[in-house]
């Protein structure tokens, strides 16, 4: 889509998409190329000079045991975490749908979790969870279950699962109830007519109609999951227990800067490139469908 | 009849009243974690490292707060929410200026080069400040911007996001607008000021909400950019506080700092909570 009125000149539009440009090259393109530049690279042991080592790197990366889990890490991670924020969402946006007055004070206090940081909300179900003080941890020991997350690399990531899907559930909510809104009564009201009972309807008519928000909603916590769960994994288990919680993003931080491994560090940041890359294809593709839908 | 039909759908008598237990089931459920931190924070440390801890809130409110507000453990939360708040509001506005600006240029001008740049504004859409940690905190430490509010705001402003919302807004601003001011031979950036911004005042107050929450939420970046707690930021900070060794976490100060950072935030969610819900839902197309 065009405008066919412009205005003329050129000195002016330049000076106005300057400021744009400028931050995007100094604090983008700069890095990224950088990222990849670097990749390419290994700095020897006194940080003098660097030794072009092709893409040496990334076969010693995709040889790593350790860089191999952390993939399959982040994998489980994120299907737990979208499952964890969508399941409930959806859950509780489909009870609110049937209230007809009340709706909007359930709205309000459900969008609260949405607003909490991930790291505040790390920091939150850390103390339920604290293996000295917490309350949850109290009980569980009271019932004879022995929760220790900072020892037990499953329970840790359960932890970390349920703190980063916690305010996700309120977002996911947001999108299914406005979906729910916008399925026409009158299609439920037939069906209703015909005699089918509520699950019925739901699984053959609202679910259905539902299909496009869940597949966006499915990309959108994925790499929610991937990129912005940081805070929650850094407060929570700082990436342990032996590396049971180090996702990808976490990975290129501990490497990078823990550990000062800038050439394999760079290289993990040039693999999650291609991996937001083709998730944010994946994204507009499904843009694209949700336009003809 | 239609009423018959409607009482089939929506539910009335017990039905009804099931379906509010289990409405507020699942508000208590999600509540929990926010209502134990609450409590945590009006109540003394022994209270808490002497399990369990009370379900209602003590009588230590006022200490609590004091406390974080003014001493905090490393550096006053006063000092941490003032600094979080300069981010926040600098990345919303910042973001706000540059993409109406980007926009407006690509929408209402012909200039060379218009296809490369728009093309390389939307690449950014791509790239997550936590892809490229290392050469971004390179550049910015080149530049001695360490423990700077700058160093903190502009990597973070550089995102195409807003700018394609805007886009997508002037477009449907209807052609005539800009042929009449072009007949009455007003500047360009006369009719940007006076017709394009106000009419876009409902985008950049949705927006705006957005991005304060982006920015007061920051975690990653601030946790490298300030080094000096002087400069750090509440939502960080909190992990600051633990102790490294073996001691116990000071809990009432601790849960105290988390609250106050959840407080802003939520005030600008619920309380512009229409505008919130449009920003989302464009921000996310």
């Amino acid at each position: 889509m065009e405008k066919r009125v412009k205005f003329r000149g050129w000195v002016l539009p330049l000076l106005l998409i300057a400021p744009q440009v400028v931050i995007s090259a100094v604090f983008f393109f700069y890095p990224a190329g950088q990222a990849i530049w670097q990749s390419l690279f290994i700095p020897d042991p006194f940080g003098l000079s660097m030794q072009y080592v092709g893409l040496g790197n990334f076969e010693y990366l995709l040889s790593d045991k350790f860089y191999r889990a952390s993939f399959v890490t982040t994998a489980i991670f994120s299907i737990l975490v979208t499952l964890c924020s969508m399941i409930p969402a959806l859950f509780l946006a489909v009870i609110a749908d049937r209230l007809i007055k009340g709706s909007g004070v359930y709205r309000t206090l459900l969008i609260w979790p949405y607003a909490v940081a991930p790291a505040v909300a790390g920091v939150l179900w850390l103390f339920m969870f604290n293996t000295r003080v917490g309350v949850v941890s109290w009980y569980l020991g009271q019932l004879g279950y022995d929760w220790n997350h900072v020892l037990n690399g499953t329970e840790a990531m359960g932890l970390v699962v349920v703190a980063s899907a916690w305010g996700r559930i309120s977002y996911n909510f947001l999108f299914f109830f406005a979906a729910l809104q916008a399925v026409p009564k009158s299609v439920i009201e037939a069906a209703a007519i015909d005699g089918a009972h509520f699950w019925r309807r739901f699984w053959t008519i609202v679910l259905p109609l539902l299909s496009p928000t869940t597949f966006f909603l499915l990309v959108v916590n994925i790499v929610y999951s991937f990129f912005e769960t940081f805070g929650v994994i850094h407060t929570i288990t700082g990436g342990g227990p032996q590396q049971a919680t180090t996702i990808l993003v976490y990975k290129v931080y501990s490497d990078g800067f823990v550990s000062q491994d800038l050439g394999s560090s760079s290289a993990q940041s040039v693999i999650l490139l291609i991996v937001v890359g083709l998730l944010t294809i994946l994204q507009f593709k499904f843009i694209e469908k949700r336009v003809h839908y | 009849m239609a009423r018959e039909i409607h009482g089939m759908v929506e539910k009335r008598g017990t039905g009804l009243w099931l379906t509010h237990v289990f409405m507020i089931l699942g508000v208590l459920v999600i509540f929990f974690p926010i209502w134990l931190a609450f409590v945590a924070s009006t109540v003394t440390q022994s209270d808490i490292i002497r399990p369990p801890m009370p379900v209602w809130p003590g009588d230590q409110l006022w200490i609590n707060y004091k406390n974080a507000l003014y001493s905090g453990i490393n550096v006053p939360v006063g000092t941490m929410l003032f600094n979080s708040l300069v981010l926040a509001i600098g990345i919303a506005v910042g973001k706000i200026v540059i993409s109406l600006l980007s926009a407006f240029a690509i929408v209402y001008f012909k200039f060379p080069g218009r296809g490369i740049f728009f093309w390389l504004i939307f690449l950014t859409l791509m790239l997550p400040v936590e892809v490229r940690i290392v050469p971004t905190y390179e550049v910015v430490a080149g530049f001695g911007m360490l423990n700077s509010y700058s160093g903190l705001i502009f990597p973070l402003i550089a995102s195409a996001t807003a700018t394609f919302l805007f886009r997508q807004f002037f477009l449907t601003i209807p052609d005539e607008l800009a042929e009449a001011a072009r007949v009455d031979g007003a500047r360009p950036m006369r009719f940007f000021w006076d017709i394009v911004v106000p009419m876009s005042r409902t985008n950049i107050a949705a927006l705006f909400v957005i991005l304060f929450i982006y920015g007061w939420n920051q975690y990653l970046w601030p946790l490298l950019i300030t080094t000096d707690p002087e400069m750090n930021t509440i939502v960080m900070g909190i992990k600051q506080m633990f102790p490294s060794g073996d001691d116990f976490a000071h809990w009432p100060t601790i849960m105290a700092t988390s609250i106050l950072a959840m407080i802003p935030p939520v005030i600008v969610v619920v309380g512009m909570q229409r505008l919130f819900i449009r920003g989302l839902v464009d921000s996310e197309k």
